[in-house]
């Protein structure tokens, strides 16, 4: 049943992308590494990390997009179940240095000394442990994505109120992760970060090495999502996207389906997370920011929602596109951003693979691909600029 | 009224209000097993309404409302309802526009609703054999793999018809089944409810009287929330009060 689902999960679409993350996962370390400075294929230490957060965004929007993209969640506060991954990641790193802090405290974070604690607060306990906290990266996530979806899709709260709480979602946790006796950091966050499973942090080969983790965890990642999606839970996904209530007199449970996207979703941005933390060096409650679960929309969008490959390219292209600009005209990048979704959603309503796929003839029984196809712009179904709330 | 038992759904002294505008008033409706019933009443008369109320998605403010003689629909929600053997056809065609005609009838299909066995399915050649009768017998075999938005409105109708036979329900229930067809396509969907008719209960909410006539079955007219009369087409029609509230119209 397993291996079934597995090969199902890799059509051809898939198996490509899964093989350049794979490519890339490899050539990039070498690049880096191997190949000499001078040769015109070498690329800086600086740009590994920056590389590896694109891709951590680029998890982060696959997320998004299996909730928004294909079960018609729009979520607003995905950026919430990132920050939390990352947190969980950070206070393994805050363990991890020990004794050589500034106050050379060998159990209190430099932070904790300063705030006067005397022991460590009860939930900091097992993350000196990279099992347990890797394992916490998972869970935490799930568990918020699970309580706050068994509630409101249980109450069938959909569509742009949906969208609102999961906004008032994240901004709560930003409040709530500013304050100093939360016990993680306050304003600050945590950072200064020494070791993570006994490596430098900050060496070049361990930068490489966390590159290849965040994209061998985008590829694995890509193999969950097409799993999920190519399913007949899949197919009720989309179904609950475009007919929620029609659903439902056929028997099915959209608060469960919702609720099974929701978590995996929440699971994923987790992970991401996770990757990104150590690749940044820090992570404060600035990650929380409702504005940056609305970038996330943004590069979902601007990518392809309801594709795999979609996200992925949107957040890559985007993310690229600000380190060029916010360094070039720092004050215009914001314009830029919104301009940019402005222009996307009024005249690429299917992304950047929804041009590609228009120029590209629709192929003969590739129907499910031809979901988001076309052969001709007049004959396109009109398409959603957001999803509208049921009945 | 008479006793539920033996009965396929039994709708007694139904009441709801909206607002305080009262959708239904005291109606009163038994179905039997295998048995067709057309119902027919002006706009507004609580047709869909009544429908809502069988299917979960309203609650009735008072009355009873019994499936298969034993099992109370006034506690159940719209999924459960589905499970029980209860399919519903919207006065709306509503299909899943951006799925394949056959993916339509696989979500349809009577199989477990679990997130767990919808990630695990994978299509039996039993599923299959009975996907591609449905196919045959709502007349889109040549069409099957393509998306259920390209098809026309009264093939969507048919379509939805295909998806409720897939549920394999107990009792349909049928919202206006051939507004949008041709003449040709209404004396079909007369045929293919009438066979349908032949296994299970069936209950269409129609206003076209030649086709109600086609179906050649008992008859109920409801007015303002209530049964106004019953009998055949003929009787029905021919009925003073139904003449002056609906047909004379």
């Amino acid at each position: 049943m397993l291996t079934q689902m597995l090969f199902r999960a890799l059509d051809k679409k898939a198996m490509w992308l899964v093989a350049a993350l794979v490519f890339i996962a490899i050539a990039i370390p070498v690049a880096n590494l191997v190949i000499p400075e001078g040769n015109p294929l070498h690329l800086p230490n600086y740009m590994v990390p920056l590389l590896g957060k694109y891709l951590n965004y680029a998890l982060l929007a696959l997320a998004l997009d299996l909730v928004w993209g294909y079960c018609g969640i729009l979520s607003l506060g995905h950026a919430a179940f990132f920050a939390l991954g990352a947190y969980a990641m950070g206070m393994y790193l805050m363990r991890q240095i020990g004794a050589r802090g500034v106050y050379a405290n060998p159990v209190l974070p430099d932070f904790m000394v300063f705030l006067n604690y005397k022991d460590l607060p009860w939930f900091w306990h097992g993350f000196d442990l990279w099992w347990f906290a890797f394992l916490m990266v998972l869970f935490v996530p799930g568990l918020l994505a699970f309580a706050f979806g068994w509630f409101a899709f249980r109450s069938r709260v959909t569509g742009v109120y949906l969208s609102i709480i999961t906004q008032a979602m994240t901004y709560a946790l930003l409040l709530a992760f500013f304050r100093n006796d939360l016990g993680l950091g306050g304003n600050n966050g945590l950072t200064d970060f020494k070791d993570i499973l006994g490596f430098n942090v900050q060496a070049a080969t361990t930068r490489a090495g966390l590159f290849a983790a965040s994209a061998l965890a985008l590829a694995l990642a890509v193999i969950i999502c097409s799993a999920i999606v190519n399913s007949k839970l899949g197919k009720v996904m989309v179904a609950v996207r475009d007919a929620e209530s029609r659903t439902r007199f056929l028997g099915w449970r959209p608060e469960n389906v919702k609720l099974f996207a929701f978590v995996v979703s929440a699971v994923l941005a987790g992970i991401a997370g996770a990757l990104y933390t150590p690749q940044v060096g820090i992570i404060n409650p600035g990650e929380f920011d409702p504005a940056n679960s609305i970038e996330a929309v943004i590069w979902v969008a601007v990518g392809g929602r309801g594709t795999l490959i979609g996200p992925i390219i949107g957040a890559v292209l985007v993310n690229a596109g600000k380190s060029v600009f916010t360094g070039a005209f720092p004050d215009f990048w914001l314009y830029c951003l919104g301009g940019l979704f402005i222009f996307v959603t009024l005249f690429m309503p299917k992304g950047i693979v929804g041009l590609f796929q228009k120029l590209k003839p629709r192929k003969g029984k590739e129907a499910s691909s031809a979901a988001e196809a076309g052969e001709d712009p007049s004959t396109l179904p009109q398409p959603k600029p957001v999803p509208e709330p049921a009945e | 009224m008479t006793d539920k038992s033996g009965t396929m759904l039994y709708l007694n002294g139904v009441s709801v209000s909206f607002d305080g505008f009262k959708a239904l008033n005291h109606l009163s409706i038994i179905v039997h097993p295998g048995e067709m019933l057309a119902i027919i009443g002006p706009n507004g008369a609580g047709k869909t309404t009544m429908m809502d109320i069988i299917t979960g998605k309203t609650r009735p403010d008072d009355g009873e409302v019994y499936f298969d003689g034993r099992t109370d629909l006034t506690k159940l929600d719209e999924a459960q309802i589905a499970n029980l053997g209860i399919g519903r056809k919207f006065q709306k065609p509503t299909v899943f526009e951006s799925h394949t005609i056959w993916d339509n009838l696989v979500l349809a299909l009577k199989r477990p609703r679990s997130v767990l066995a919808a990630l695990l399915y994978s299509e039996s050649a039993e599923d299959k054999a009975r996907i591609e009768e449905i196919l045959d017998t709502v007349r889109l075999t040549a069409r099957k793999d393509e998306l259920a938005a390209d098809l026309s409105h009264g093939q969507k109708q048919w379509l939805e018809i295909g998806m409720l036979l897939a549920q394999d329900p107990k009792l349909l229930l049928v919202d206006e089944p051939v507004a949008g067809m041709t003449d040709a396509e209404t004396v079909e969907t007369a045929k293919l409810l009438k066979q349908i008719a032949k296994t299970r209960s069936v209950v269409v909410v129609e206003h076209d009287m030649s086709f109600v006539r086609e179906l050649g079955t008992r008859v109920t007219c409801l007015a303002e929330g209530s049964v106004l009369a019953e009998g055949s087409l003929d009787q029905v029609s021919a009925n003073p009060i139904v003449i002056e509230r609906y047909l004379g119209r």
